[in-house]
């Protein structure tokens, strides 16, 4: 087992958001090519904010605690601020992850994105900031 | 928080026995074997009678068995060793997909250096068929080694068979028995090998001990040049504690083999049961009963290992997993893609190896966390909710 930071271990542990939302504005799912892993979001949208996020996610540990922080962070914000997270904030506000964790972050902050524009393309905003 | 360790092939303690056994050895009989004077004898003595008890594990003599420090040194010795002396035979090494990375390493190495190397499949239970041993032999080949149970699926080599027909063609075989040695019989009396490795930390002996039988007249380079202890093949002030300790325990394991087995079986199959059946949607990988005693390896689906494994931690449970997520390379176990496991298993499989202290009282308890942690990490799992789904539609 990696040497986990005490954040992770308690987003691991108790991670927040946990599911699917039956009726979502946006849907992002992702594979991680490095090891096979998966996670998918869904969002709900009101006046241009993220109301409520939920994810599942196949993978390990880390992964598990990128996701739940990731569905923290996003709450609440408007779309271009959760467009703006980034995979190195995630890993900074998880207290660091080892060094053959980082690809782990990757995957959270990119199937929130895709969620985000899955939304945005259902409803025919154009973003420059989308990644 | 009581605790139930599950991964002893991990590391197991020593059994007390052994370790009274080596303890005078360091501090009051320190010498060194190679010494002239009185304090070199009875290290002396010491080496010479564990060399003896790991010969009479093996069936074999105890001039034939040679100290070294890991199995993979022994592995090393036994392959790279040959090669150095070969007399140029061939150049046609044959190994299997599922051997330890002591061995296809060193493969990896010596097919840069201009070396033929046939890497045998296995079947869906981890067997390798001895008739494509046959057809892999060819006129160049100088080595098959092929290990005699695997460490990860447990699955049991036909190893007689497969010695038999290297033996029928003239070609050198080497066993690599670590997982082995000390849990199955092997009587070299009955399996003629040329070469076999064994380690101690695998039957309670001590971490740092272990051997290779060399059938004699078998010429090995040594790897590790200096003095000529160990008959020139391996240079370095003996280890002699540790020594006395592989001998202990190797005498131990010989003692009572087929009891300890026997024991250790009936757990891990209660284990087994418990598990397949109050769990949904678990599965076995390696062979169904030509297994090693003590090892069990399942797939919980739909969700990954290091997850299971950490979850199971925090319940005082200690296991390992093939998982890509727990290795330090982020590649997932090489055994259970040649078994053909579809990756998603590969990814939420685990290792349970256990020892004499698992007792069978604990099996209830083991079986409602894997339940728990189970259905935990499948409620957050996008593969099972998508299982889910398909299952409502098809119903
Ligand atoms: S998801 Fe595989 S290492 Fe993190």
């Amino acid at each position: 087992m990696p040497d986990y930071s005490d954040k992770v271990m308690d987003h691991f542990t108790n991670p927040r958001n946990i599911g699917e939302l039956s009726e979502a504005d946006g849907t992002g799912e992702v594979g991680n090519p490095v090891c096979g892993d998966m996670m998918k979001f869904t969002i709900k949208v009101k006046d241009n904010r993220i109301e409520d996020v939920k994810y599942l996610t196949f993978g390990c540990g880390a992964a598990i605690a990128v996701s739940s922080m990731v569905s923290e962070m996003a709450k609440g914000k408007t779309l271009e601020e959760a467009l703006k997270i980034t995979n190195k904030q995630v890993a900074e506000e998880l207290g660091g992850l080892p060094g053959n964790k980082l690809h782990c972050s990757n995957l959270g902050a990119d199937a929130l994105h895709k969620a985000i524009e899955d939304y945005m393309e259902k409803h025919g905003i154009k973003s420059a900031s989308a990644t | 928080m009581k605790t139930i360790n599950l991964d002893y092939a991990a590391a197991s303690p020593l059994d007390k026995k052994v370790l009274d056994k080596m303890l005078p050895f360091f501090t009051e009989h320190y010498g060194n074997p190679s010494s002239g004077h009185s304090l070199g004898e009875m290290p002396r003595k010491a080496v010479a009678e564990a060399r003896e008890q790991v010969g009479s594990l093996l069936g074999a003599e105890a001039r034939d068995i040679i100290f070294t420090a890991s199995a993979s040194e022994s592995n090393n010795l036994a392959i790279k060793g040959l090669i150095a002396g070969g007399k140029k035979k061939g150049n046609h090494i044959i190994s299997s997909e599922i051997e330890h990375f002591s061995v296809l390493n060193q493969l990896k190495t010596l097919r840069k250096q201009g070396f033929e190397v046939t890497l045998l499949p296995v079947d869906s239970d981890g067997l390798v068929d001895p008739e494509e041993l046959r057809k892999a032999i060819k006129e160049q080949t100088v080595l098959v080694s092929i290990q005699a149970a695997n460490p990860e699926i447990g699955t049991v080599q036909p190893l007689e068979k497969l010695a038999s027909i290297a033996r029928e063609k003239e070609v050198i075989f080497h066993t690599d028995a670590t997982a082995a040695a000390g849990w199955l019989p092997l009587d070299l009396k009955k399996t003629e090998v040329d070469l076999l490795t064994l380690a101690g930390d695998q039957f309670y002996g001590p971490k740092g001990s272990a051997a290779l039988y060399i059938k004699r007249g078998i010429r090995l380079v040594p790897q590790v040049e200096g003095g000529i202890q160990e008959r020139g093949l391996r240079a370095g002030t003996e280890n002699v504690p540790a020594i006395v300790g592989l001998g202990e325990a190797a005498r131990l394991a010989h003692e009572s083999l087929t009891d300890r087995s026997e024991a250790i079986a009936a757990i891990r199959d209660e284990l087994k049961e418990n598990l397949l059946t109050r769990v949904p949607y678990m599965h076995l990988n390696g062979h169904p009963d030509k297994r090693l005693p003590h090892n069990l390896n399942l797939s919980v689906e739909f969700v990954e290992g290091e997850a299971l494994l950490m979850r199971l931690n925090m319940a005082g449970i200690m296991v390992s997993s093939g998982s890509s997520c727990t290795s330090q390379a982020l590649k997932s176990s090489h055994v259970l893609a040649a078994i053909g496991l579809p990756p998603e298993l590969a990814q939420g499989s685990l290792l349970f190896t256990l020892s004499e202290r698992n007792k069978v009282e604990d099996i209830p308890y083991i079986t409602e966390q894997m339940e728990s942690v189970a259905a935990l990490l499948r409620n957050m799992s996008p593969l099972y909710h998508k299982f889910l789904k398909e299952d409502q539609i098809n119903a």
